[in-house]
Parts: C-alpha cells; sequence; structure tokens
C-alpha cells in the first residue's frame, strides 16, 4: 500500500488505536493514558496537516476495503472532509487537555477516555467516508461510542439522559439506513462526487428519490437537531462538561449537519435537489428550528441547557446555508460548520469552568463573576458576541454570507427575516449573562468554589483551552481572507461543487 | 485434503471414548481434543478455498451403498463456526465446572455433540442425516439436563419429547423419499425430484420436523426454558449451534436439493412465521426479568431473521443478486452463532459471580467485571446488527433484498426487530455505568472472560470488517 492510499487509514487511526489500548489500562495509569491521548492526538494534527496540503494541490487520498460483494468501506479525502476533520482533529486536542484537567481523580477515566477517543474516531471517519455506505457505519458507530459519555456519571438522571438518546439516535440510525438501503438498491453504491450523481437517473425515479431524501433528513436531523427530532439535545448536557463541549461542537450535531451538507451536494446534488422541490423543504425546516431553538433558549435559567437550546438553532444555519441556492449561500452554511464549532466549544469550556471552580449552575448565580474568573469570562464574552453576530468575530463572517447568498438566490424575502430574528434572539439570551458577568455586584459567597484563586483563576488545563478556542475563533474572523481560513477552504468547497 | 472430512468426525469421537475410559485426565484430553478438530476445520476451509467443494467415500464404496461425506462452503463455514464455538467453550468449561467429578462426567457429552455436530453438517444424504440428527438431539438433552436442577431436568424432558417428534417426522418424510425415488444420497436426488405430490409430503414432513428442531415461531415454546436451565457452555452450544444446524438442513433441504418444489406462497410461510418469531422473540425478552431467559427469547427472535431470508431470496433472480443476498443470510447466521455463543458464556460468569442473573439487580456485577460487561455490550452489537458486526453486513442485504423485490413488510419487520434488540440489550448495559465499585484491571478472571471476548470480537470485528471471503467461499465452494 502506498502512502496515498494509506494516509485517511492513518488519520482514523490515530484516534482509534490509543483509544483501544487506554481501555485496558489500569486506572491508575495517569501518565501512560495522557501520553498516549496526547501522542494521539499529536500525530493526527500532523497527519491531517499533510492531508490539507494535499487536497490543496487537488492530491487523491483513497483507502478502500471490501466488507461484502457491492459493499466497500471507502475513506477519501476531499475538500469537505478535510475541512471537518481539520476542525475534529483541532477541537480534540484542546478537548483532550481539557477533559485531562476536569477529569482529575474521578473514577473510571480509563473508560472514558477510550470511548472519547472512539467517538472522535468515528467522527473522523464519517468525515472521511467516500460513499453513502461507510457513512452509515460510522454514523451509527458514534451513537455507540457516545452512549457511555453521556451515562458516564452513572446518576439516574445520566442513565435517563442516555436511554433518551439512544432512543432518538438508534430511531434515526434505522431510518437513515433504510434510506441508504434504498438509495444502494435503486443508484448502486453512492460514492460522494461533487455535484451528485443522481440526476442522470431517468424521471420514473423521482417519486422514489424524494421519498428517500425524506428518510435521510430524518434520520440525519436526529443528531443535527432539526425541530421536532432536537428533544435529546438538551437532556444529554447532563454530561460532563469536555463531552458537551465535544458533542456540541464537534461530534453529533455536527455529524448530522455534515451529512446533511453530503447528502445534498454530493449525492444529489444541489441543483438537483432544487429540481426535485427538496431544497425549499428544508430551508423551512431550518428556518424553523433555527427561530424555535432561539427561543427557547431564552427562558433557561441552567446555563448548559441555555447553551444547548442555543446550538438547537445555531447548527440548523448549516442546513438553511445548504438550502440557499448558490456559492454564497453554500459558503456561508459551511463556514458555519466550522465557525458554530469553535464558538461553541469556547461557551461550553467557559460553563464548564464556572461549575467546576465556583459550582455555578445557572445564570442567575453569575453575577460578578467576571471579576473572580476575568479570562474565562473574556473568552464566553468573546464567543457569544460572535454568535450573535458582532464583527470581526467569525460568527459575523457566516451571517453575512448567509443573507448575501440569499439576497443572490432571490430568497431573501424569508432568508433575512429569520436571520434577523435569531440575531435579535441571540442579543437577547446572550447579552443578559455577559451583563450579569462583567457588571453585577456578585454574591457574598459563591454557590460551591472548588478550585481557590492562586496563580491562575483556575486549574491551568482548564483555563488555556477556552481562551485558545476564543482566539481561534477571533482569528476566524480577523483573518478570513487568509489562505488556508476556513473562509478560503468554503469557497474552494463551493468553487468546485459549483465547478466555477 | 479430503482425508480432513473423517478426522472432523473421527477425532472428537476418539476425544469422547478416551475421556469416558480416562475421567482423571479428561479435562487435558478434552481441551487437546478441541485445539486438534479446530486445527482440522481451519485446514478443511482453506481447502475448500482453495479446491472447491469436497467428498470422501469411507472406505471406498460409493455413494448410495457406503457413508459418504461431503463439504461445501456453506458447511466448511458452519464447521469453522462450531470449532471455535465449541473451543472456546471447552476452554471455558474447564474452569465453569469446579469439580472434577462433575468435568468427567460432562466430557464423553459434550464431545459427543460435537462429533455429531460435525457429522451433521458432512453428511451428504438423508439417512445419515437422519441418525445424526437423532444423536445430536439425545446428546444435547442430556447435556441440557447436566447440572440436575429440578427446572433443568424438567425442561430438557419437554425437549427430549419435542426433538424426538420432530425426528419421527424427519424420518417419515425420508421414508417416503425413499419409497418414492429409491436413492436417499442428495445429490441424486437433487437431479431426479420432481414437482409431484410423494415430494410435496416429503419436503412438508421433513420440514415440519426440522422447524420444530430450530425453533421457529409458533414452535418455539420449549427453546426459552431448555436454553436457560441449562449450564453458561451448554446453553453457548445449543443456542449457536444445535438449532442452527436444524436450520442449516432446512437450507439445504428447500435451496439445493427440493428447489424446484418451493413455492412463492411457501416461503412466504416462512417469512411470516419469520417475522413474527422476531417481534414476539423481541417483546419478550425485552419484558423478561432473567438475563440467561433474555438470552434464550433473543436466540428465538434472531432465527426469525434467517427465515425472512426465504422469500426474499426466492424472489431474487438466480445469479448475482441471489447469491449476494445468500451470502447475507449465512453471514448472519454465522454473526448470531458467535455473538449468541460468547453472550451465554458471559452471563454464566455474571450468574456464577453475583449467583443470581436478573437484570435488576445486577449493578454492581456488571461494575466489577469489565471485560464481561464489554463482551455483553459486543454481543449485543452484533444481535441488534449495528456496524461493524457481520450481522450489519447482513441486515443490509435483507434490506437490500427485500427493497429489490418490492417486500416492505420484511423492511418494517426488520427495522422493528432491530429497535426492539435495542431496547432490550440498552436495559442490560444501563447497569454497567452506576456508581459502584470498580476493579483495577479490566479483565479479572481470565480462563473465562477472554473466551467470551474473543467470540464476541470476532462476531463484531471479525465477521464485520473481514466478512468478505465469506461471499467468495460460497461461490467457489458451491
Amino acid at each position: 500500500m502506498n502512502f496515498d492510499a494509506t494516509l485517511p487509514l492513518l488519520v482514523l487511526a490515530s484516534s482509534l488505536l490509543p483509544g483501544l489500548v487506554i481501555f485496558f489500562l489500569r486506572e491508575e495509569s495517569h501518565r501512560l493514558r495522557t501520553l498516549l491521548n496526547l501522542a494521539g492526538a499529536g500525530a493526527k494534527v500532523i497527519l491531517v496537516g499533510i492531508m490539507i496540503w494535499g487536497v490543496f494541490h487537488q492530491h487523491t487520498y483513497l483507502t478502500r476495503w471490501t466488507l461484502a460483494p457491492g459493499l466497500e468501506l471507502v475513506l477519501h479525502a476531499d475538500t469537505l472532509s478535510v475541512l471537518f476533520v481539520s476542525l475534529s482533529t483541532v477541537l480534540w486536542l484542546v478537548t483532550t487537555v481539557y477533559a485531562i484537567g476536569y477529569l482529575e481523580k474521578s473514577p473510571h477515566r480509563s473508560r472514558f477516555f477510550g470511548f472519547f477517543s472512539l467517538c472522535v474516531s468515528a467522527t473522523i471517519g464519517l468525515a472521511l467516508a467516500g460513499n453513502l455506505f461507510t457513512f452509515v457505519i460510522f454514523y451509527e458507530l458514534l451513537t455507540l461510542a457516545t452512549y457511555p459519555l453521556i451515562a458516564h456519571r452513572g446518576t439516574p438522571e445520566a442513565l435517563r439522559s442516555a436511554r433518551i438518546y439512544l432512543r432518538y439516535t438508534l430511531g434515526g440510525g434505522a431510518v437513515l439506513l433504510t434510506g441508504a438501503v434504498w438509495l444502494h438498491v435503486i443508484a448502486g453504491p453512492n460514492a460522494f462526487i461533487e455535484g451528485g450523481v443522481l440526476s442522470q437517473l431517468p424521471d420514473e425515479y423521482h417519486g422514489q428519490l424524494k421519498a428517500i431524501f425524506l428518510l435521510l433528513m430524518i434520520g440525519l436531523g436526529v443528531k443535527a437537531a432539526l425541530v421536532p427530532l432536537h428533544g435529546w439535545l438538551p437532556e444529554a448536557m447532563v454530561a460532563p462538561a469536555p463531552v458537551s463541549a465535544l458533542l456540541h461542537a464537534v461530534a453529533v450535531v455536527k455529524a448530522g449537519a455534515f451529512g446533511i451538507v453530503r447528502v445534498v451536494y454530493d449525492v444529489y446534488g444541489v441543483q438537483f435537489t432544487s429540481e426535485l422541490g427538496l431544497l425549499a423543504m428544508l430551508g423551512v425546516a431550518a428556518a424553523i428550528t433555527i427561530v424555535y431553538g432561539s427561543f427557547k433558549a431564552l427562558s433557561q435559567d441552567n446555563l448548559k441547557k441555555r447553551l444547548a437550546y442555543s446550538t438547537v438553532s445555531q447548527v440548523s444555519y448549516i442546513a438553511l446555508g445548504t438550502a440557499i441556492l448558490g456559492p454564497i449561500g453554500t459558503i456561508g452554511g459551511i463556514v458555519h460548520l466550522v465557525h458554530q464549532g469553535i464558538m461553541k466549544i469556547t461557551l461550553f469550556f467557559a460553563a464548564g469552568n464556572y461549575a467546576e471552580t465556583l459550582g455555578i449552575h445557572n445564570v442567575s448565580e453569575m453575577n460578578g463573576v467576571g471579576q473572580r474568573m476575568p479570562a474565562t469570562t473574556l473568552a464566553f464574552s468573546i464567543a457569544a458576541l460572535g454568535m450573535i453576530g458582532i464583527p470581526p468575530i467569525a460568527g459575523f463572517i457566516s451571517k453575512w454570507y448567509l443573507g448575501l447568498g440569499a439576497v443572490e438566490a432571490g430568497m431573501a424575502g424569508w432568508v433575512l427575516p429569520v436571520l434577523i430574528i435569531s440575531s435579535v434572539l441571540n442579543a437577547a439570551y446572550f447579552l443578559p449573562v455577559l451583563y450579569r458577568a462583567w457588571f453585577c455586584r456578585p454574591a457574598p459567597a459563591w454557590p460551591a468554589e472548588h478550585i481557590p484563586a492562586a496563580r491562575y483563576e483556575t486549574a491551568g488545563a482548564l483555563l488555556w483551552p477556552p481562551v485558545i478556542t476564543a482566539g481561534l475563533a477571533l482569528a476566524a474572523g480577523l483573518f478570513a481572507a487568509a489562505p488556508y481560513s476556513p473562509l478560503e477552504w468554503a469557497d474552494l468547497i463551493a468553487q468546485r461543487e459549483y465547478q466555477l | 485434503m479430503a482425508e480432513t472430512l473423517i478426522w472432523l468426525i473421527a477425532m472428537p469421537m476418539a476425544g469422547a471414548v478416551a475421556t469416558l475410559l480416562l475421567p482423571r485426565q479428561s479435562t487435558p484430553i478434552a481441551c487437546v481434543t478441541a485445539v486438534a478438530a479446530s486445527l482440522v476445520a481451519g485446514t478443511l476451509l482453506y481447502a475448500v478455498s482453495e479446491q472447491g467443494s469436497l467428498s470422501y467415500e469411507i472406505g471406498g464404496w460409493s455413494a448410495g451403498l457406503g457413508i459418504a461425506l461431503r463439504a461445501d462452503g456453506l458447511s466448511a463455514l458452519l464447521l469453522m463456526m462450531t470449532a471455535l464455538v465449541m473451543l472456546a467453550s471447552s476452554v471455558y468449561a474447564g474452569t465453569y465446572f469446579t469439580k472434577a467429578a462433575a468435568r468427567a462426567r460432562f466430557w464423553p457429552l459434550w464431545l459427543l455433540l460435537w462429533t455429531s455436530l460435525n457429522a451433521l453438517l458432512l453428511s451428504g444424504d438423508l439417512f445419515n442425516l437422519y441418525v445424526t440428527l437423532e444423536l445430536l438431539g439425545l446428546s444435547a438433552v442430556a447435556l441440557a439436563s447436566f447440572g440436575g436442577k429440578f427446572a433443568a431436568v424438567q425442561a430438557a424432558l419437554r425437549y427430549l419429547l419435542l426433538g424426538l417428534l420432530g425426528s419421527m417426522m424427519f424420518l417419515a418424510g425420508v421414508s417416503l423419499i425413499y419409497a418414492g425415488y429409491g436413492t436417499l444420497d442428495l445429490a441424486t436426488l437433487t437431479l431426479a425430484v420432481e414437482p409431484e405430490p410423494v415430494a410435496w409430503t416429503a419436503l412438508a414432513l421433513m420440514s415440519a420436523g426440522l422447524l420444530l428442531k430450530t425453533a421457529l415461531f409458533p414452535l418455539h415454546f420449549w427453546l426459552p426454558p431448555a436454553h436457560a436451565s441449562a449450564s453458561a457452555p451448554v446453553s453457548a452450544v445449543l443456542s449457536a449451534l444445535v438449532v442452527k444446524v436444524a436450520f442449516y438442513l432446512l437450507v439445504r433441504l428447500w435451496m439445493d436439493v427440493f428447489a424446484d418444489l418451493v413455492t412463492p406462497a411457501a416461503a412466504g410461510l416462512l417469512g411470516v412465521m419469520g417475522a413474527a418469531a422476531i417481534l414476539w422473540g423481541s417483546w419478550q425478552a425485552l419484558r423478561t426479568e432473567r438475563l440467561k431467559l433474555l438470552a434464550a427469547w433473543s436466540t428465538v427472535a434472531q432465527l426469525g431473521y434467517l427465515f425472512l431470508f426465504f422469500p426474499v431470496l426466492l424472489a431474487l433472480p438466480p445469479g448475482p443478486a441471489r447469491d449476494t443476498a445468500f451470502g447475507g443470510l449465512v453471514i448472519l447466521a454465522l454473526t448470531h452463532g458467535l455473538a449468541k455463543a460468547g453472550l451465554f458464556l458471559a452471563i454464566g460468569i455474571i450468574q456464577q459471580r453475583s449467583g443470581h442473573d436478573r437484570i435488576n439487580e445486577l449493578n454492581g456485577t456488571a461494575q466489577r467485571l469489565p471485560a464481561t460487561t464489554f463482551a455483553i455490550a459486543l454481543a449485543g452489537v452484533a444481535l441488534i446488527g449495528l456496524p461493524p458486526s457481520g450481522a450489519f453486513l447482513g441486515k443490509w442485504q435483507l434490506l437490500a433484498g427485500s427493497f429489490a423485490s418490492g417486500q416492505w413488510l420484511w423492511i418494517l419487520v426488520t427495522i422493528a426487530g432491530s429497535l426492539l434488540a435495542a431496547a432490550y440489550i440498552f436495559r442490560v448495559l444501563g447497569h454497567a455505568f452506576g456508581n459502584q465499585s470498580y476493579p483495577r484491571h479490566s479483565v479479572t478472571i481470565a480462563r473465562e472472560e477472554w473466551p467470551a471476548l474473543i467470540l464476541t470480537t470476532l462476531a463484531v470485528a471479525g465477521l464485520g470488517l473481514a466478512g468478505a471471503p465469506v461471499w467468495n467461499l460460497l461461490e467457489s465452494g458451491a
């Protein structure tokens, strides 16, 4: 096997193998476990770096492995997969550092980090999936790898949430599988090809293709938390903070959103989807989700729950961008895949820091927290302002391109109001939090101060990750026009999709 | 290479005799026999993949007079699965039965069961099939009652009576065939059989007997008590292999020998019974209080999937499409065999450590035995049919075949059954996350935990990721 054919496999293995070894480590082997985790994450960063360079220069990285006649496991690096792989790789590294600090001395760490690595491997696998069959495999694996992470604390509440999560995702997985098999039967192995291939099928299949599209969207919509399939997401916030961070930024919800992008662009083709009248349907579902999620977020006092509803809303920007026909809308949706990830992971890191350091779980307890934890709160503020869409932070770029794309595609009539309503609502549920944190007088004592202020406001492993990701969110906005920035890469994806 | 066929029968038989004569050394003898017989099964699998199907005539007497042994891709695969399950369960049984006296009584029956399984899979004529079926039934009943608890003996007696009834029906069918065609050799019969009343009646009788033995709904009622009250290694083998070879025989008769007689209506009837088995078996597994009963009911359900393939296969045009779907059937059966055996072995460990197998009281045990819990989780992945297990590939083929032939009902049943399976598996796995104490090592009882872990890993990663040779083997050894 030459290097080009092994690289996708190596990228997958750099998190899978450490994960499998970690399962068998003794609970006290703290150093070895940390070493394995960081070595895997570091190796992945290097391998992905090579991959980015290669894909930019039109290199083909392709691993195939036959599982059964007509069913091949294909790992393939194209522009879209590289975008998602890079996001997962960078955020995995940061989250691993955070998780090591967060879980210090808590039980079952080998199990936790084992499944954590499996979860990332499944995400990488579905990012690299070269056909729908492979995508389905990793989509289901992701469900399996995430369940133990949500149930991790073992409290009745955690077990209940994990059960709800399973009910939704396994149900969604079954629907997705049905759609995928059906499509396989009428159209053969559905390799992901820029522009899609289904438009070549004769007209009499169009009815079936519409039904299949619906099945696929329901299956993917569960993980992408499209209303009304979002019920599991606010429940899943009982998971430990690093899990929530990864779940909301990279792994689960993103897997659903990424799947929607894949199916529309690389299976059906965006032109053909539009011709079938399916794009508008997706747009309506996304718009409803965006507004509904923001409304629900307004009334949550629990900080993580507020963030969870915010995710419901924000992830659908990706679906919205997909539903806007034309390269600019595409750029807006795809770039938000990255931007939402960086900003949301910052918010969850910060929420975890408040809980771990001071025992703060609710917005109403956050008065004056900016004085006690300035760096964390600054990171939180940057990410929150970015979510609202304030320039020059990353979120502004996403919304700008979405709006511009809608005008270009003649959909401004309903997309712009959705964007405006949602931004107003974002401001309405984030700004009061920031106001409390910076300008209100703190209560005489924090709910439960676990970590006293020393050299830093909290433990170093907890502090640096949100600071770094907040910096990334700022940089992604400030340097949006620099080469290899998320925006430039999304532009490249759009060019190849629309063959410009 | 053809001599491997006779070795596969002679070796476990010699082992059975040796353990009977030398009870003190019975455990090492049995283990050596198990390893040797597994190596032979591996050799046969290799030979069939290289040379195609093999046959051997004992004593040089040609078919019709003497005993002919045959092995094609299908039987070689099932022989290999038998060897793996028996080997793992033998290692496990060596420590599971703590009393030496109990072990000494156990091994001869155990190896006799293996002999009859191998002989059945290799037999090429109906009379020998009847004999091996009878031998298999008797050794299985003896093993099921082993351990001597009242419930086990009671269930085993029922098992014995129904097994005998099944054998009698099979024998009646065999006699009709002999009266009608003057031969019992399967290869000759395949050419001779005509669609006429005598053949129909014979096939109906034989099938009814076999359906009883393979416990297809509504003839499944004897299975849960018999499989749930036996000792763990025996349950593993009963659920993974004994019902499976009866199914193998049905496949041989319906798809090979009497293929011209099978009508869509008859295949559809099997499909409906299979669908009912899936739904009813899974529902009962979801409701039961005890882990072993859950596993036994799950066997009822999983056998149902195998029968769904009958109407699907018949509706597909002969050729690549049907062969691909048939491979799906085989890989589903193999995955279930390995996974269910591993599941029963794992449950046995839990039962021994905690003294019970009540699902609602599993919390502490599941935490103290992480490797066993992991084995149960892997078995669960295979039973639900999630990737990367072999069952996922099998179910994909089942769904694809149903779509291609427009049989929507089977799609709904397959999906519903998988979701029910997920419900009963995760009902168990939820107990692995309580806040109880945990051990410093992940594997705590090596000789019992490894066999379960290896079998379930093979079912998931082995057949799922390296399952493509199954299709090649079925093709080359046809």
